[in-house]
């Protein structure tokens, strides 16, 4: 089952890369902030859902500092659309994150226990691997305006903490 | 009020000694952009590590087992040193973020 779990996983986050990979004529500064925007709340979703069923102390501080950190993102990203009058524009790489986030949603609400912990951690490196893979060879390289670009470049690295921080936690379930 | 006296008494002491033996520094720490600034630091044991976070999201300065310094976005923690050592602190919620203090007698 696990397993089978996996290799969906890798699969999916495989299509995800392709297509993150063709809609590569870049994308406008307003496609860059909501794809920016969506994967954050695309994480804090998976994160108020572990903390609502995981019962394992460091998955669930895990998951809050998702909810904190990826807030304090986001509450800053639509401060800048605000200043700058840029309104967040919906696309492809949107929609396809959307929609691998419902699959894996829906995979991760039959899990319970120390399977949800493990599939949800799992998936928490996995998705911020992909995130930060796109920040760092799409998002970032096509903005245009100088602060969206920056607030991208301190959120890789926020997001790149994140990664390592699931690793570790994955680590730990071991 | 002879209590008292004596307290007050013993913390002039105190302070009289502090300054005798060494002046205690305070030595600030930037948190910005992800990074502490200076990210390796030398200090005395009685010195203080004013840690300021400048970034939009909370960190920590964490030695294991040792010290948890949890720093909320914008806000600013002093930490007293008390022990002489050489240690690696990192921050909990992002384990890229690193550094080093040295504490000497
Ligand atoms: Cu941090």
């Amino acid at each position: 089952m696990f397993c089978r779990t996996m290799t969906a996983l890798a699969v999916l986050s495989l299509l995800g890369s392709t297509h993150l990979a063709h809609a590569a004529d870049k994308p406008t500064d307003p496609q860059i902030a909501h794809i920016a925007y969506t994967a954050g709340i695309i994480d804090v979703e998976a994160a108020k859902l572990a903390i609502a069923k995981s019962k394992n102390k460091d998955v669930v501080a895990f998951a809050r500092d998702m909810v904190r950190d990826h807030d304090a993102v986001n509450t800053q990203a639509l401060a800048l659309v605000k200043k700058l009058k840029v309104t967040p524009e919906d696309n492809d790489t949107s929609r396809s994150l959307v929609k691998a986030a419902t699959v894996e949603r829906a995979k991760l609400d039959k899990f319970d226990g120390a399977a949800f912990d493990k599939a949800y951690v799992t998936n928490e490196v996995a998705y911020h691997k992909q995130v930060n893979g796109a920040l760092e060879t799409l998002l970032i390289p096509s903005a245009k305006n100088a602060e969206l670009k920056s607030l991208l470049e301190t959120g890789l690295k926020i997001f790149q903490g994140h990664e390592q921080h699931a690793e570790h936690v994955a680590a730990g379930l071991k | 009020m002879v209590l008292q006296l004596k307290a007050w008494i013993s913390v002039v002491l105190i302070m009289g000694l502090g300054s005798i033996a060494a002046r205690a520094e305070t030595i600030r720490v930037t948190i910005e952009k992800m990074v502490f600034t200076p990210a390796v630091i030398t200090a005395k044991v009685g010195d203080r590590i004013e840690w300021i976070n400048k970034d939009i999201v909370d960190h920590t300065a964490t030695v294991k087992g040792r010290w948890d310094v949890v720093i909320s976005s914008g806000k600013a923690v002093t930490l007293q040193l008390e022990r002489a050592e050489s240690v690696d602190f990192y921050c909990r919620f992002h384990p890229n973020m690193k550094g080093r203090v040295t504490v000497t007698p």
